[in-house]
C-alpha cells in the first residue's frame, strides 16, 4: 500500500504528531491535518483522501457529527473513517460505529495496533 | 555264391557307409555340444558379472541414500534452529515495534513542549501529553509558588466542575513530600474507582530542573481503558520531569522578561515624552 493519503482530525497538536508519525510508516502517505470537523470539510473539499483519522471531543464540531455528515455525502460516504479517542467506554465505541465509523481505536494509542486496524481496512476497501 | 560275397560287400559298404555318417553325426553333435559348452561357460561367466555391477550399484545407492538421510536429517536440525530464529526475530519485531513505538512518544513529547515559548500553550501541551499519551483521565498540573512556598493548581482535566483543588505546602503528604524530596511516586494498580483526592494520587511526578523542583503532576484516575502504568509511562514520567519542567520554567520567564520589556519601554516612552516636551 503506497501513496496513500489520510486526513486526520485532531485538535491536539501532540496526538496529530504522533498519528502523523505512525502513519509515516505507509511508503509514498499523504498526510492532511485538520483541527475540528468543521476544518474536515473544508479539506475533503478541496483534496482526496483513502481515509479519515478523527478524534470525537474537539470544539467547533465534535468527531461523530463529522462521521454523520460524511457517511451522508454520495462523495465521500465511501471513505473508511477511523475514531481516534479517549473515550473507552462501550456505548460511545458503539454510537462511532452506528454512524458509520469502521473502527474505532482508544487512546493512548499504540503505533502498531493503529497500523494493524488500519491496513486491515485498507485491504478489505481493496477492489478485489 | 559271388552273388552272396557281393551281397556281403555291399551291404559291408552300406554298413561302412552307416558308421561313417553315424561318425560325421556324433562329430557333429560333439562340435555342437563343444559350442553349447562354450556359450555355456560363456553366459555363466556374463551373468558372475552382471551380479557383482548389480551389487556394485546396490551399494552405491545405499551409501546415497545414507548421506541423503544424514542430509535430510541435518535440514531438519537447520530448520529446527531457523523456526527457532525466526521466533526469536518475531519477538525481537514486537519488542522494537514497542520501542520505536515509545520513542515516538518520547519525541513526540519533547518536541512539542519545545515549540512555544507561551506560558499558557505549554501548560496546555503537558495537560495533552498528560492525557493523550498516558492515558490519564483526572490529573493536575501544580507550580510551585516561590513567594507562599506553596503548590498551586494551574492546569487540570477531568475534576468536577465545583472541585475545590487545595494549594499544597512543600513537605505536606505524598504531594508535598514528592515536592520536597523530587523523587517520584506512584501506584501501579490503581482501581478504576480510586477516589478523586490530593492526600492520595496515585501518581505524583516532580517537574525538575537539575535538583530544583519546580512543580509537581499528580494523576487521580486513568483512563477507562488503561489498567496501569506500562514501562513507556515511566519514561515519559522521566521525560517530564525534566522536558516540561525546563519548557514551564523558560516559557515563564520569557512571558516575564515580555512583561518587563513591555513596562520599561513604555517607561522609556514616557521618558522621552517628557524630555521632548520640557
Amino acid at each position: 500500500m503506497e501513496n496513500l493519503r489520510f486526513l486526520i482530525v485532531e485538535d491536539s497538536p501532540t496526538m496529530r504528531q504522533l498519528i502523523s508519525f505512525s502513519l509515516k510508516r505507509f511508503k509514498g502517505c499523504k498526510i492532511i491535518e485538520a483541527v475540528d470537523g468543521v476544518d474536515a470539510l473544508k479539506k475533503l473539499q478541496a483534496e482526496e483522501v483513502d481515509m479519515i483519522l478523527t478524534d470525537i471531543n474537539m470544539p467547533v464540531m465534535d468527531g461523530l457529527k463529522l462521521v454523520t455528515l460524511v457517511k451522508s455525502n454520495p462523495r465521500l460516504r465511501d471513505i473508511p473513517i477511523v475514531i481516534i479517542t479517549t473515550e473507552g467506554a462501550q456505548e460511545d465505541r458503539e454510537k462511532g460505529l452506528q454512524l458509520g465509523a469502521d473502527a474505532y481505536v482508544s487512546k493512548p494509542i499504540q503505533s502498531s495496533g493503529l497500523l494493524k486496524i488500519i491496513t486491515e481496512i485498507l485491504e478489505k476497501e481493496k477492489p478485489s | 555264391m559271388v552273388e552272396d560275397q557281393g551281397d556281403i560287400f555291399k551291404k559291408s559298404q552300406e554298413f561302412l557307409e552307416l558308421v561313417n555318417q553315424q561318425k560325421d553325426f556324433i562329430q557333429e553333435v560333439l562340435k555342437e555340444n563343444e559350442k553349447l559348452r562354450q556359450l555355456l561357460a560363456q553366459a555363466r561367466s556374463q551373468s558372475h558379472d552382471d551380479g557383482s555391477l548389480v551389487r556394485e550399484e546396490i551399494e552405491v545407492l545405499r551409501k546415497r541414500i545414507e548421506s541423503l538421510e544424514k542430509e535430510k536429517r541435518e535440514f531438519e536440525l537447520r530448520q529446527q534452529q531457523v523456526e527457532e530464529e525466526n521466533k526469536d526475530f518475531a519477538q525481537r519485531y514486537i519488542e522494537i515495534e514497542e520501542q520505536n513505538n515509545n520513542l515516538a512518544n518520547l519525541y513526540v513529547a519533547s518536541y512539542q513542549l519545545h515549540s512555544t515559548l507561551d506560558f499558557q500553550e505549554v501548560l496546555n501541551i503537558v495537560v495533552e501529553i498528560v492525557i493523550n499519551l498516558i492515558g490519564a483521565e483526572v490529573f493536575s498540573l501544580m507550580l510551585l509558588d516561590e513567594k507562599s512556598n506553596e503548590l498551586v493548581v494551574l492546569g487540570h482535566e477531568g475534576y468536577e466542575s465545583d472541585f475545590k483543588f487545595p494549594n499544597l505546602r512543600i513537605g505536606d503528604g505524598i504531594i508535598g513530600d514528592v515536592a520536597k524530596t523530587g523523587e517520584p511516586y506512584y501506584i501501579n494498580q490503581a482501581g478504576k474507582n480510586y477516589e478523586v483526592d490530593f492526600e492520595h494520587p496515585i501518581a505524583c511526578i516532580p517537574l525538575k530542573i537539575k535538583e530544583n523542583v519546580i512543580g509537581v503532576i499528580n494523576i487521580h484516575r486513568l483512563l477507562v481503558q488503561k489498567d496501569a502504568f506500562t514501562a513507556v509511562d515511566y519514561e515519559l514520567f522521566s521525560m517530564l520531569a525534566g522536558h516540561a519542567a525546563t519548557a514551564i520554567f523558560s516559557s515563564r520567564l520569557y512571558s516575564q522578561s515580555e512583561r518587563k520589556l513591555t513596562t520599561i519601554q513604555s517607561f522609556l516612552d514616557l521618558l522621552t515624552t517628557s524630555q521632548s516636551q520640557g
